[in-house]
């Protein structure tokens, strides 16, 4: 029957309703200040929380909700400012192994958590905090391959007595070797071949000197690239980690740079200072029982005490490369690559050592706030540096290591987290921030707080317009605006998780005013159709059929210039594209459908001649439209 | 209320507003040319420092105060109240690369102290920016590549659901919508920053939807109407979705006036692009797609469905 939907569209409709309102609605629910602790290496119990209630009490803050959850405790406080003294006084109470984290905790009811509705994620522009755009020196990185690769070469021509005319780096991917015969060339490339797999070989002749050349490959030099990066980001993460920020993004962004966001922080500087610091590796042999106390340090290798001997065995830069890999027994493993001047060391190292256990040191330079007295005895801040070592392996030498070796019994996941951590240590190219925003907390309110205003003010007024120019359908389309808005925030919230920005929040305004085009399209063909004196309910039918191809066009037109943008933009422009995006599918959806079904509840199958939908010209059929002046 | 009571003959300045719309965007070449474009921080590089004063601030004071301070190269401007305040800096050739980012922070912070001491003014540092002159630049060849991929898309979709001279109407009706936004952005010395970039792009969404609309009335009326010159066809739709198009141009423009009133001043720019965007984008929809397809002479066959043999040509009522 015209105008009259099935009942399984409507109840479809419907379910698509209640999911917007319920999926939308945690949004509602703001969040508590919060602050998580943790402990570097143990996890903590309710024994821990005297400790930190006394902390909170005596540094007079105010706190509530207090909760153990798998490995860390949590309490609320009551805002923004007590959550810093907070973290401060705690911070103090506790000492440096402690991390305090700044962290929301949500406030939506537990049925809600349990349907799986959470929050949109809010942008750093909307709720203050660091942004870095790091930029990764790939330069740096592919010259020290190559020249590993160059010192390495001349170690072998030295082992097999080749004499050479000289060894030249040309460029971050290409090397010479001048020889003074073919004879000598020709022995040189056939020992090298095989030790330096990603080079190519060329061999040139130039006024009697015989030359070889050796060039990385361009898949190489990617491949470089990619795990430098790879290996940057690791260590960000790891750093990031110690910054106490409770949902930090650390994303690797084009070909060599990466974005750090950090919620909620505060201390620009401090973040600079940990991010930018520099992170190398030192292997290093167990200590003798027996040994004199001042010969080793004790350090925790997973709840096992380890004593360490102080002499260096071999420095990271040595490293070439660390992989994770299945050996022979198809068992999990490291395979470490150093260079031919630490593939000598480590064996002249290993070879008298067998069976003993070698350790892998990861050093940081990190820094800390200390209060000093000055010389008029007042309390200034200082910055101070100190090394944070860290025992990252410890594994028994079963026979004279070289060049390359690999570090067996380890777990699946114990070789995959170690490979990156090495190479973090020794691969990490240096890094510049080239692009930085500090967003203060009170400006991401203030932008939150005049978004949601421009939002509503917008939605508000195209409301008291549609209802005035199309009344009863006009009604129809602002129930559609209203659903349209929440499940844009439905879909954000659970089925796409992006990220609200500022300019998302724009992009959402702007799909209000462009929403109600489809319902604009359907009602004057309506109108148009009622004008030709065609029935009412024929003309309700003409207009949305009439309509629909007309926006199908419009609408898909405008998505694929969001989808452009979303392809080729970063930041601003691609959270303005995501929402653009997400608003033109639900606005089709709302503005189509949703209205259709409202239209045809009101006046579906109902025998009524009017509309309600505003006045309209009558006008004789289209066929005699004149043009009144011109031609 | 919005609906003509008589058929308005657009087509009839046809002539007239193609001169219109070429002078522009030649006014906008010769200034872009000549004038640039205002590029905010985003594009080029620098520090900025986004403070608020407790009370009214006064920008000569300020600037003095920077001056005597060594800060001779600082611009101060106003943003949203005239309590808050940002200044912009130059990146300081003095400082390693590595260092600078570092540097802004502390300039930020330095600053906002030296304004407080010297106002007596409790200012609250709302953040900082700083953009390094290798990314910068960059921008705006990512910018307008999107931009020419998104053209081309659209030429290529059009050229598919409706016929290629349609397409040409539409790419030179957004093009024309660009060039002259930009053009009154260069005239006008209004910031060009990452938001305005959104805006332009988000223009040719809103210009397209526009024109499509104006087009697809075009193609259906070629179909059913048996009489009458292109130029009335092109009349006829022109005056059938013009309330549609004032409607909507209305409602959006309701839209950025909030927006632009309320929504704080990191919307602004994004506000005044999208505003002349639609304008703009209103007019070329009517005036400029449609006298494309005309000049390029669309005729009823560029339109027809195409017939499987034996069926009736006209069965449409």
């Amino acid at each position: 029957m015209l105008n009259k939907y099935p009942a399984w569209k409507n109840i479809l409709i419907l379910l698509v309703v209640i999911w917007g309102f319920l999926y939308s609605l945690p949004n509602l629910y703001p969040d508590d200040p919060a602050l998580q602790i943790s402990h570097e290496l143990t996890e903590l119990s309710q024994g821990d929380m005297p400790a930190i209630t006394s902390a909170l009490e005596a540094a007079e803050v105010d706190f509530f909700g207090e909760e153990i959850d798998a490995e860390s405790i949590r309490v609320r406080l009551n805002n923004l400012n007590d959550q810093l003294r907070a973290k401060t006084a705690i911070e103090e109470a506790l000492g440096e192994s402690y991390i305090v984290a700044l962290n929301l905790a949500p406030t939506t009811p537990g049925w809600l958590q349990a349907i799986g509705a959470g929050k949109m994620n809010l942008g750093l522009d909307l709720q203050g905090g660091v942004h870095f755009l790091m930029e990764v020196d790939m330069d740096a990185a592919l010259t020290r391959r190559m020249e590993n690769n160059l010192s390495n070469v001349r170690t072998i021509l030295r082992e097999q007595r080749i004499r050479s005319r000289g060894l030249n780096l040309i460029s971050i991917s290409h090397l010479e070797v001048r020889f003074a015969n073919s004879e000598d060339r020709s022995q040189a490339r056939s020992e090298l071949v095989d030790s330096f797999p990603d080079l190519q070989f060329q061999s040139r002749d130039a006024e009697g000197v015989f030359i070889l050349d050796m060039r990385m490959t361009p898949s190489t030099a990617l491949q470089i690239q990619t795990d430098t990066l790879q290996a940057n980001r690791t260590t960000l993460l790891n750093r990031v980690d110690t910054l106490g920020v409770s949902e930090p993004t650390v994303q690797q962004q084009g070909s060599d740079r990466i974005v750090v966001e950090l919620p909620g922080m505060q201390d620009p500087a401090q973040a600079i200072r940990i991010l930018q610091r520099i992170a190398t590796l030192e292997f290093h042999l167990e200590s003798e029982i027996g040994a004199p106390s001042l010969s080793y340090e004790t350090y925790d290798y997973e709840g096992i005490l380890v004593n360490v001997d102080n002499d260096v065995v071999l420095q990271g830069d040595r490293i070439s490369n660390a992989v994770y890999q299945l050996d022979q027994n198809s068992q999990p493993a490291v395979l470490l690559s150093l260079d031919a001047q630490g593939g000598n060391q480590m064996n002249r190292a290993t070879r008298d050592n067998v069976n003993r256990r070698l350790d892998i040191l990861l050093i940081e330079t990190k820094s800390r706030t200390v209060t000093t007295l000055n010389e008029e005895g007042e309390e200034v801040e200082d910055i101070e540096f100190y090394e944070d070592k860290k025992l990252i392996m410890h594994a028994v030498i079963q026979q004279a290591l070289g060049r390359q070796f690999s570090i067996t019994g380890l777990t699946a996941r114990e070789a995959s987290d170690l490979a990156p951590l090495i190479r973090s240590g020794s691969l990490a190219a240096p890094m510049t921030i080239v692009e930085q925003s500090v967003i203060g907390p009170s400006m991401g309110q203030e932008n939150l707080d005049q978004g949601l205003l421009g939002v509503q003010v917008a939605a508000g007024l195209v409301v008291l317009f549609m209802l005035f120019y199309y009344r009863t359908f006009g009604m129809a389309a602002n129930a559609a605006l209203i659903m349209n808005i929440l499940m844009i925030v439905a879909v954000m919230s659970s089925i796409i998780p992006a990220t609200l920005t500022l300019p998302g929040i724009v992009g959402i305004v702007l799909t209000v005013g462009m929403a109600v085009d489809a319902n604009v399209l359907i009602f004057t063909r309506i109108r148009e159709e009622l004008g030709i004196g065609t029935p009412a309910q024929q003309a309700i039918d003409a207009g949305y059929n009439r309509a629909f191809t007309t926006i199908i066009d419009a609408n898909l037109t405008t998505f694929l210039v969001a989808a452009v943008l979303y392809t080729i933009g970063t930041g601003p422009v691609r959270g303005f594209a995501i929402t653009l995006m997400i608003g033109i599918i639900t606005s089709m959806f709302t503005a189509i459908i949703g209205t259709r079904a409202i239209v045809n509840l009101i006046y579906g199958g109902k025998s009524g001649k009017t509309l309600s939908i505003g006045s309209y010209r009558k006008i004789a059929k289209q066929d005699d439209l004149n043009i009144e002046a011109g031609n | 209320m919005l609906l003509p009571e008589k058929q308005i003959d657009f087509m009839g300045v046809r002539k007239f507003a193609g001169v219109t719309s070429a002078i522009l965007v030649i006014v906008s070449i010769i200034s872009l040319a000549f004038n640039s474009l205002e590029f905010g921080l985003d594009f080029t590089s620098g520090t900025s420092v986004r403070l608020s004063y407790a009370d009214a601030v006064v920008v000569e004071d300020v600037n003095q105060t920077l001056r005597e301070n060594s800060y001779e190269d600082a611009v101060v401007v106003t943003f949203g109240s005239d309590r808050d305040i940002r200044i912009l800096l130059p990146v300081d050739e003095n400082v390693a690369i590595g260092e600078q980012a570092a540097q802004a922070v502390i300039v930020g912070e330095s600053i906002t102290e030296l304004l407080q001491s010297a106002s007596g003014s409790q200012i609250t540092l709302l953040g900082s920016d700083y953009v390094s002159a290798k990314v910068g630049g960059e921008l705006v060849e990512s910018g307008g590549i999107g931009m020419l991929v998104a053209l081309a898309i659209i030429m290529v979709y059009i050229s598919m659901r409706f016929q290629f001279k349609f397409a040409v109407g539409a790419v030179v009706a957004l093009a024309h919508d660009i060039i002259i936004t930009l053009g009154i952005f260069s005239l006008f010395r209004i910031e060009f920053n990452l938001n305005t970039l959104a805006a332009l792009l988000a223009i040719i969404g809103y210009s397209l939807n526009d024109t499509i609309v104006v087009s697809d009335r075009i193609r259906e009326n070629f179909r059913r109407l048996r009489k009458g010159t292109p130029i009335e066809m092109v009349n006829i739709s022109l005056n059938q979705t013009l309330s549609r198009t004032l409607i909507t141009s209305f409602t959006t423009l309701l839209v950025l006036f909030s927006i632009l009133f309320i929504g704080g001043e990191s919307t602004q720019g994004f506000a005044v692009a999208l505003i002349i965007g639609v304008v703009i984008g209103t007019y070329s929809s009517i005036y400029i797609a449609s006298n494309v397809i005309l000049y390029m002479n669309v005729t009823r066959e560029d339109l027809m469905l195409p017939v499987k043999e034996g069926s009736e040509l006209d069965d449409i009522p």
